[in-house]
């Protein structure tokens, strides 16, 4: 049974995490970035897996397939264009 | 089963934290690419190897097509960044709006259904409404970014847009409120696909009056949507891992969004409901005023005897690509002892960073780039300011012209500079629609055309006349 509570305060304590962790970023990586934060909140393709992936109606995994097909997208030009783009920072 | 996914979830975290620190050091920040692929395999695979998945085909056929999109994605051209990042938030917001209503529709078709709390109900609503306004606004500000024919790129303006808009959003809202208190009513499933719906045309209502200026503002909101999307997902599915992931992704652009508006001086509801770039009667209606035209071999002379100069790049460098020529024009004045910087202004361009990387991209060393607080100081005393595809942001009556959209917004004193060169593709106002005064300064010069082929000139100028 979901604890409300605790994912409230899981919420709470994670945007904290972030807010101080981030207000340290590098402003010339700003760019780089926004493109690991996207690739990371692509973390919704567990949730989009269990849909797809357990024994549910047809339209239902359609949709989740659908979901998974995005955030892997996500996940992968998002990793990788973070990546080329540090490299061009890192070899100076 | 669940201890390997509730570890999984807590390592998946350290590393994603892990990796956001790591951004705070160009030299290290690949180390973050690192630390985040190592979460995101952990969090797939602990869930994967979970005894309820069975049709593993599905998955790897969507994983298989995640990867035939995304590969080709990550290969754009560095001055295409603004829309790739725009289209990923829109794949972001569709994905948590889809396993939403997929996860609604499980939870009408499970009989007793004593799962549906008012809580889990509300992060529901939430995630539908987030996802699927994050996915069509991005989809839009992805196409205006891109200049698809028939996204209009003007702010479309017109009376009661923001009372129109509000009431598609409070419909939403109130059906949303109505399915919380009455899960179980018989009118529930038409009841979220018409949030899902509202939801939709909001996302576009709420970004055909925006323009390209306030790109960037709108972009780290629609990653603040994209992450807070993500973490309504984790409260529906009782997932902590999609709830940190997700706040991470949030107040990232939060902070983003925040350093965005401050450095244009606007609020948040002045950017979403503004509708910025209306033309400006107040000052075109005034004097005409004159601009000195500038040949390339009297500009580059200005460059020779200059022993300081600052460039201030703007979104006309990134749409002539001209970061490469820009670096030419660097080589050639510091092979002559000239000191350049570049001064990045926080909103210079389509997103934030936008300038960092296009001349991180032309190899040109990040040492020399200086954020506007740092350059303002030094502008008295620099010889050349080269204004190259700015506008806004290097206009002094951002100072003082209340009645322009730009008042208060911090600027670049490009104008404080002993010269200023200002390369310019048009006579036309930039897109705030004010004109520049920095233009009819009587130390500045206009050089008109692409950036790319007058730094072209200029850097040919310099090799053929150079030597004395």
């Amino acid at each position: 049974m979901t604890d409300f509570g605790s994912m409230l305060f899981v919420f709470v304590l994670a945007t904290f995490i972030g807010l101080g962790v981030i207000r340290r970023v590098s402003r010339l990586l700003y760019t780089p970035l926004m493109s690991l934060t996207n690739a990371i909140s692509a973390i919704a393709v567990v949730g989009s897996i269990v849909v797809t992936g357990a024994d549910h109606p047809l339209t239902i995994r359609i949709l989740g397939a659908v979901a998974l097909f995005a955030s892997m997208t996500n996940i992968v030009s998002g990793f990788m264009i973070t990546d080329r783009m540090l490299k061009m920072f890192k070899k100076q | 089963m669940h201890l390997i996914g509730e570890l999984a979830a807590v390592l998946a975290t350290a590393l994603f934290i892990f990796a956001l620190y790591w951004m705070n050091d160009p030299k290290r920040a690949r180390r973050g690419v690192i630390a985040g692929v190592t979460g995101m395999t952990v969090a797939v695979v602990a869930t994967w190897i979970q005894p309820e998945i069975l049709h593993h085909g599905w998955i790897v056929g969507a994983i298989i097509l995640g990867f035939v999109v995304g590969v080709p994605l990550s290969r754009v051209p560095l001055t295409a960044v603004p829309q790739r990042t725009a289209l990923s938030h829109a794949f972001g917001g569709l994905a948590a709006g889809l396993v939403g209503m997929a996860e609604f529709f499980l939870w009408m078709n499970e009989p007793g259904a004593a799962h549906i709390t008012p809580f889990r109900m509300s992060a529901l609503v939430l995630e539908v409404i987030l996802g699927f306004l994050t996915f069509t606004g991005s989809l839009m500000a992805a196409g205006k970014l891109q200049e698809v024919r028939w996204i209009p790129q003007r702010p479309v303006t017109y009376p009661g847009q923001n009372v129109v808009n509000i009431g598609v959003l409070a419909i939403a809202v109130g059906l949303g409120v109505a399915l919380v208190l009455n899960p179980h009513a018989p009118w529930a499933p038409q009841a979220i696909i018409a949030i899902a719906a509202l939801a939709t045309i909001f996302g576009v209502l709420l970004i055909i009056p925006i323009g390209g200026a306030d790109m960037p503002t709108v972009i780290s909101i629609l990653n603040a949507y994209a992450g807070l999307a993500a973490v309504a997902m984790g409260f529906v599915l009782d997932n902590k891992l999609l709830v940190t992931a997700g706040a991470l992704d949030g107040s990232s652009g939060l902070i983003l969004s925040i350093i965005m508006c401050r450095a244009m001086n606007r609020s948040f509801t002045n950017v979403l409901f503004g509708a910025f770039g209306k033309a400006q009667p107040a000052l075109a209606a005034g004097e005409q005023k004159v601009w000195k035209q500038e040949t390339v071999e009297g500009a580059s002379q200005l460059l020779e005897q200059a022993r300081s100069v600052v460039i201030i790049p703007g979104y006309g460098m990134a749409v002539a690509q001209a970061q490469h020529k820009v670096r030419e024009l660097y080589d050639a004045l510091s092979k002559r002892g000239v000191t350049v910087k570049f001064a990045i202004h926080p909103v210079a361009g389509r997103m934030p960073g936008h300038m960092n990387v296009l001349l991180a991209e032309a190899d040109i060393p990040y040492s020399a780039l200086v954020e506007m607080d740092e350059i303002n100081p030094e502008m008295p005393q620099t010889d050349v300011a080269l204004v190259l595809g700015a506008n806004d942001v290097v206009n002094p009556a951002a100072r003082y012209a209340k009645s322009t959209p730009i008042y208060g917004m911090p600027i670049i004193d490009a104008d404080k500079a002993k010269t200023v060169i200002a390369v310019k593709r048009s006579k036309n106002p930039g897109f705030a629609g004010i004109d520049n005064e920095l233009y009819a300064l009587d130390n500045t010069w206009m050089l008109f055309g692409d950036a790319k082929a007058v730094l072209a000139d200029l850097v040919r100028q310099f090799g053929s006349g150079g030597i004395h």
